[in-house]
């Protein structure tokens, strides 16, 4: 599936992590761009984790930002589905 | 060679000198007797009614006559409003002194304008309790010169006492002072509440310049560093930040995570065999450390329980529990917010100490040694209980050792509270980065998922349980923290040695190495 729309889901509070997604053209593939306070300690698990999700929702033309503060792994995962969900308009949300 | 926590320990630092590997808390501290035949402090006559007055830190410094190679020591009462030290280092700067050796009690925020000076060479040395920021940063990416060390509180005091620290130059800020420098921190525009720390610059430093920016008609009183330690005196407009310097009152963290940890830590304490009439008390002034006194002010009331006295790094809430009769005194070698100062300044039972009596650990009235109850935080803490509160986690010095190592092997009852994990970083190490305070000398750690035990405290342990307290194997905590956060990637590290961890009986209880990736 494709993003249409931008989107975002999650805050920028300690612990939780700011994922937005930009649409892309077809076939201009998947750029993750990542920042985060643990970056040094946990940049692998953060791609590992956002790729997975992007895996699992068949997500291959896509920007996504993700602004990190220390979430744990199922906050990042619910994040970045939330974010993807939004994008796809297949779920309401704060944009 | 390797000291008692297995650390390898050079046997000599260019620059620094020989070095003895830590023991064991108590050991060299009972067993040796320490000398005092190296200190700094000179007897220098002055002729009747001549003055020390000087129109400017300048004028005041030239004629300590500095010299390359010299030691200058300042206080950190200031914090993070400190302008006192900037101010002496540029005009030293100025004069072309370089090769200094700089001793403050400890680094803040404050001072991050050092940076260039140690970049340029004209700091190679620092002695310091705390060293933070882009200071503690350059430091670990090994610009300065020599290692710095880091010592504790009353470790600070003993360096001075057997010439580890030999001070050239002592410029000493007080909020008031007269011309003879009878000063103060407990009065003034500026008040900043006690001179503990000062007050030994001034009794051994070899020059002691007082700078105030509240000159008052002769004599100063009530005054902390008195007359015949002062060689000059200087009026300037200004010591720092007044805003920084001290403000308002300390309020208690609305943080749930900390509250919660302080509940449960006052309760350690309730259950600990120790909370009863004449019981002795410190407690930090950061979040959850904090919260620990009003959860057990609410206990002492409920209970009428009345404590003996308080120690430390003293707030507007100790003075509130002073004044509420909850402890007959206050001991104070630090105060935190403005309405301590006024509390020193008017109350008989707000004592002003030095810290050669709050935790020097060698002399023979350290006031951490009669300590029931002492709550202290952590940056990290590992299955053994040693603790962690200079290093971060990239491994870059951006803490302090304070009176930490001091108060936990003092106190009956040292517990350390902290959360399991912090921003996704775990708290409970197999080894911390950097041992301040070893695990001998800690007794429970308090964590919002429960409370650890030392494993030679199985009394302890057993009346917590019996409290219903949740106890936990320290491992098993770990375990189960680890398996929520992840382990974090290894700390990118170098051979060279930045700093050296100094226990408070003067040995070296842990290196601290530079840290390659950070900019």
């Amino acid at each position: 599936m494709t993003p249409k729309f931008k989107a975002q889901a999650g805050t920028f509070e300690s612990s939780d992590i700011m994922v937005l997604i930009e649409p892309v053209a077809e076939g201009s593939g998947r750029q993750v761009d990542i920042s985060s306070t643990v970056m040094l300690q946990f940049e692998e698990d953060l791609k590992v984790c956002i790729n997975q999700v992007l895996d699992v929702m068949e997500i291959e033309n896509v920007h996504l930002i993700a602004k990190d503060k220390g979430a744990l792994t199922p906050t990042i995962k619910a994040r970045v589905e939330t974010a993807v969900k939004r994008s796809l308009g297949i779920q309401e949300g704060t944009l | 060679m390797k000291n008692a926590l297995g650390v390898e320990i050079p046997e000599y630092i260019e620059g620094i000198g020989e070095l003895k590997p830590y023991q064991g808390v108590w050991k060299s501290i009972i067993e040796d007797e320490v000398p005092c035949t190296n200190i700094s402090r000179t007897l220098k006559a002055k002729k009747a009614h001549t003055s020390k007055f000087c129109s400017s830190l300048e004028e005041a410094i030239k004629k300590c006559k500095p010299f390359d190679g010299m030691t200058v020591t300042c206080h950190h009462h200031l914090r993070g409003g400190d302008g006192v030290l900037m101010q002496t280092i540029e005009i030293l700067d100025k004069m072309g002194i370089k090769d200094i050796t700089l001793a403050s009690s400890s680094l803040t925020s404050a001072h991050d304008g050092l940076v260039p000076y140690v970049e340029s060479g004209m700091i190679t040395k620092i002695f310091s309790s705390g060293i933070r920021g882009r200071l503690g940063e350059i430091i670990s990416m090994g610009k300065l010169k020599h290692p710095a060390i880091i010592h504790s509180h009353g470790g600070r005091v003993r360096d001075f006492l057997t010439g580890r620290i030999k001070p050239d130059l002592s410029v000493l800020a007080a909020s008031a002072a007269d011309e003879e420098g009878n000063s103060t921190g407990s009065h003034g525009p500026s008040a900043f509440g006690s001179m503990g720390y000062a007050d030994i610059d001034a009794r051994y430093s070899k020059n002691v310049i007082i700078v105030t920016d509240n000159m008052v008609e002769y004599p100063c009183v009530p005054s902390t560093v008195r007359q015949h330690f002062v060689d000059y005196v200087v009026k300037v407009d200004s010591i720092g930040d007044a805003s920084k310097i001290a403000s308002g009152t300390t309020r208690i963290t609305s943080s749930p995570m900390d509250l919660r940890i302080a509940r449960i830590a006052a309760t350690v304490i309730e259950h600990s065999g120790l909370f009863k009439n004449g019981m002795s008390f410190q407690v930090g002034a950061g979040g959850a450390s904090l919260a620990v006194a009003k959860f057990l002010r609410e206990d002492m009331k409920r209970k009428s329980i009345q404590g003996s006295f308080m120690i430390g790094g003293v707030t507007s809430y100790g003075v509130d529990m002073l004044e509420e009769g909850l402890f007959k005194a206050i001991f104070d070698v630090q105060s935190f917010d403005a309405a301590v100062s006024t509390s020193v300044l008017n109350n008989p039972k707000h004592v002003e100490i030095t810290c050669d009596q709050y935790a020097n650990p060698n002399n023979c009235g350290a006031m951490t040694n009669k300590l029931d109850v002492v709550v202290l935080g952590a940056l990290e803490v590992d299955v053994d209980f040693n603790v962690n509160v200079i290093t971060g986690s990239s491994g870059e010095i951006r803490g302090a050792s304070g009176g930490h190592s001091d108060t936990a092997s003092g106190a009956n009852l040292s517990v350390i509270v902290c959360p399991s994990f912090r921003g996704r970083l775990p708290i409970i190490m197999d080894r911390v980065h950097t041992i301040v305070t070893p695990g001998e000398s800690v007794d429970v750690v308090v964590t919002e998922r429960g409370v650890c035990v030392n494993p030679a405290k199985p009394n302890l342990a057993a009346a917590l349980k019996k409290a219903g307290l949740k106890v936990l194997d320290i491992k098993d905590l770990k375990k189960e923290v680890d398996s929520m956060t992840g382990i974090p990637a290894e700390k990118k590290l170098g051979d060279k040695i930045v700093a050296l961890v100094e226990y408070r009986d003067g040995t070296i209880i842990d290196v601290i190495k530079n840290v390659t990736n950070l900019e």
